[in-house]
């Protein structure tokens, strides 16, 4: 029994960096350009028919998938920021809502045209493979997709920390205003800040291929998920989207468990509404908003 | 400055709205069984997405979930008169209430800490999310294999609102006329004015004196209440209830994108978008189809979505009542300077 809990819980806090990584892209975009970004799930999606193609065509191992996801999904988010998001950054919130519900059917339209609805099995091998430690035995692919994520957690943490560019990047989070005053380049580090946030949430899915099927229909549930483990968290904060994915992770591992699987999906929105009452602005979040 | 309702514009205002509707009522005399169930729909949307305008096109709440209170409307209508036999009046003015209070107590959950702007709108969609896995997993209301109502025996019982297609129609424009004379009538009143001064500027108005906790319920709660009268009808007109296309995120963007592309905020805005939208997506859908292209309504309507907040932010109709000043301005202009001249 006891190994049993403790596999479960090891999984769900495995799983949880990812949803973390895939969180603190959305966190980081908020953070500094107070923009929500509604196609998040769509850029996840596209990060797992990353590491479902590259995987397939070239069987490269899931590392290799997910730097190349990294490339494009920054490259890609770069671009979308630079010839469309840029425009409606200082809107009033509900047109820039209305425009990444835009742009999140556009994307999951173009994945239907692309790829079909169909639900493609991954072609990893990775899947079968296990680890054991002690008591616990554990999927290879989650331990791989887990340091991975953790690692770029805190190699991005402290590239914002200590760089000059993640200092300017903080600096326009914290004041656009005065960013500008003293000459920062504001659009370029909004264009960086989404490509980063882009990047995040392909990584993650290039990750979690092995794991997942890839369909378009996913993409909802990772937009829905990535915004459950934000505000659980507190929106905008960095430690906030880390904590709020381990959180969401365990309580789904424990609930797959514990009640039904249809539990499972709701449970992280059961406990959102626990977590609002008692706090409304998550674990760590910004005062306004 | 301009008065806000001269007596002008207040007449062409009543002529196109009233004949507005005698066109919608001949298009239910004359038309085709397609045309019908089609501009059934559109009316619905209408009444709908009108919901949602008053919310944040009149109040200043965004709702991205909308679906929960469609869902909750159309559940009460099933259940009760499905399992129960009960007259879906009562299913709608259940669904009234029942969606009124969950509307309440979510936007008092979020507003007593002062939580608003995007945190009410994902806690809009965490709630419907939550609603729509929850009516999924149970079984009384049909869980996945969703609830139908039986046939239509053909006759028309008011009573029980159950009629053939033409009957719904009807029960649709009077539903979207009741909508657009509702929110008329309301932004028209005391509490238009407060709402329109809230969503302004919410601090403003409450140094002014206004209750802004107590008007934001209140408006999240009215809101909740006509979606749910919609989602009941909505219910009736299709005959069958499922989960995840009555309380999915897809139908939560079907409300908005009416009011969003005809015109925030304005009376007829809801309408002249749903006109303009829905059979755009009944004919890319149908294109997709044909040609197996699965995801062609999705790109259009994200493209649609996209370029109106681009290069029409208020929308079509603001921008035909644009055209139409700029087509009558210059002969107004010029009868008052030559006038000006004689004197």
């Amino acid at each position: 029994m006891l190994s049993l809990w403790l596999n479960v819980l090891a999984s769900g806090i495995l799983l949880g960096l990812v949803y973390g990584l895939v969180a603190l892209g959305l966190t980081i975009i908020f953070g500094v350009m107070r923009v929500v970004n509604f196609a998040h799930g769509e850029m996840v999606v596209f990060g797992v028919y990353i590491g479902y193609w590259t995987v397939r065509l070239w069987n490269v191992p899931i590392i290799v998938a997910a730097a190349i996801a990294a490339v494009v999904m920054f490259a890609f988010g770069y671009l979308l920021e630079a010839l469309i998001v840029k425009r409606f950054v200082n809107r009033p919130h509900h047109y820039q809502f209305i425009v990444f519900i835009g742009l999140s059917l556009l994307f999951s339209g173009t994945l239907l045209v692309a790829f079909g609805p169909d639900p493609r099995p991954t072609a990893s091998q990775l899947s079968f493979q296990t680890v054991s430690l002690g008591l616990v035995t554990l999927d290879l692919a989650r331990v791989q997709a887990a340091a991975t994520a953790g690692l770029l957690i805190a190699l991005l943490g402290a590239y914002l920390k200590f760089s000059p560019f993640g200092r300017s990047l903080r600096a326009a989070a914290d004041n656009r205003l005065g960013g500008l005053i003293v000459g920062l380049n504001i659009p370029r580090i909004y264009a960086v800040t989404f490509g980063i946030g882009a990047a995040c949430a392909g990584v993650a899915g290039a990750l979690i291929s092995p794991l997942f099927d890839a369909q378009p229909y996913l993409a909802v549930d990772f937009t829905l998920l990535a915004f459950v483990t934000v505000i659980v968290g507190g929106l905008g904060s960095f430690g906030g989207a880390l904590l709020g994915g381990l959180v969401i992770g365990v309580a789904e591992a424990i609930a797959a468990l514990m009640f039904t699987p249809s539990m499972k999906t709701a449970l992280p929105y059961a406990l959102l509404i626990i977590i609002l009452v008692f706090r409304p602005r998550g674990f760590f979040g910004a005062k306004e908003i | 400055m301009q008065k806000k309702f001269d007596r002008g514009v207040e007449r062409t205002r009543w002529l196109a709205g009233i004949t507005v509707f005698a066109v919608l009522g001949l298009v239910g005399l004359l038309a085709n069984p397609y045309v019908i169930s089609l501009m059934t729909i559109v009316l619905l949307f209408t009444f709908l997405g009108q919901s949602w305008n008053l919310m944040l096109g009149i109040g200043g709440q965004l709702s991205i979930g909308h679906a929960l209170f469609v869902g909750l409307g159309a559940y009460s209508v099933g259940v009760l008169y499905v399992r129960y036999g009960i007259s879906p009046w009562v299913g709608l003015l259940t669904g009234m209430i029942l969606a009124g209070s969950v509307g309440a107590s979510i936007a008092w959950l979020s507003f007593r800490f002062e939580v608003r702007g995007i945190y009410f709108a994902l806690l809009t969609i965490a709630a419907a999310e939550f609603a729509r896995i929850m009516f999924s997993g149970w079984e009384f209301v049909g869980a996945m294999q969703g609830l139908f109502f039986p046939a239509p025996s053909g006759g028309i019982e008011i009573s029980m609102l159950r009629g053939d297609a033409r009957f719904y129609y009807f029960v649709a424009l009077a539903l979207a006329a009741l909508g657009i004379i509702g929110t008329e009538f309301i932004s028209r009143s005391y509490l238009g004015y407060v709402w329109r001064a809230m969503r302004d500027d919410e601090s403003a108005a409450r140094a002014l004196g206004v209750r802004t906790f107590q008007h934001k319920i209140l408006v999240i709660s009215l809101s909740a209440a006509m979606a749910a009268a919609g989602g009941g009808v909505l219910a009736l007109v299709q005959g069958s209830i499922f989960p995840d296309s009555i309380m999915g995120m897809g139908l939560s963007v079907d409300v908005l994108i009416g009011p969003v592309v005809g015109g925030l905020g304005t009376t007829f805005g809801p309408l002249v978008g749903s006109l303009a939208a829905i059979p755009l997506n009944h004919l890319m859908s149908a294109l997709g189809d044909s040609l197996r292209i699965p995801g062609l309504n999705n790109i259009t309507y994200g493209v649609v979505l996209i370029s109106v907040v681009w290069f029409l932010p208020d929308g079509i109709w603001p921008a035909i009542v644009r055209l139409c000043k700029a087509i009558q301005a210059p002969p107004t202009a010029w009868l008052w300077h030559s006038r000006k001249v004689e004197e």
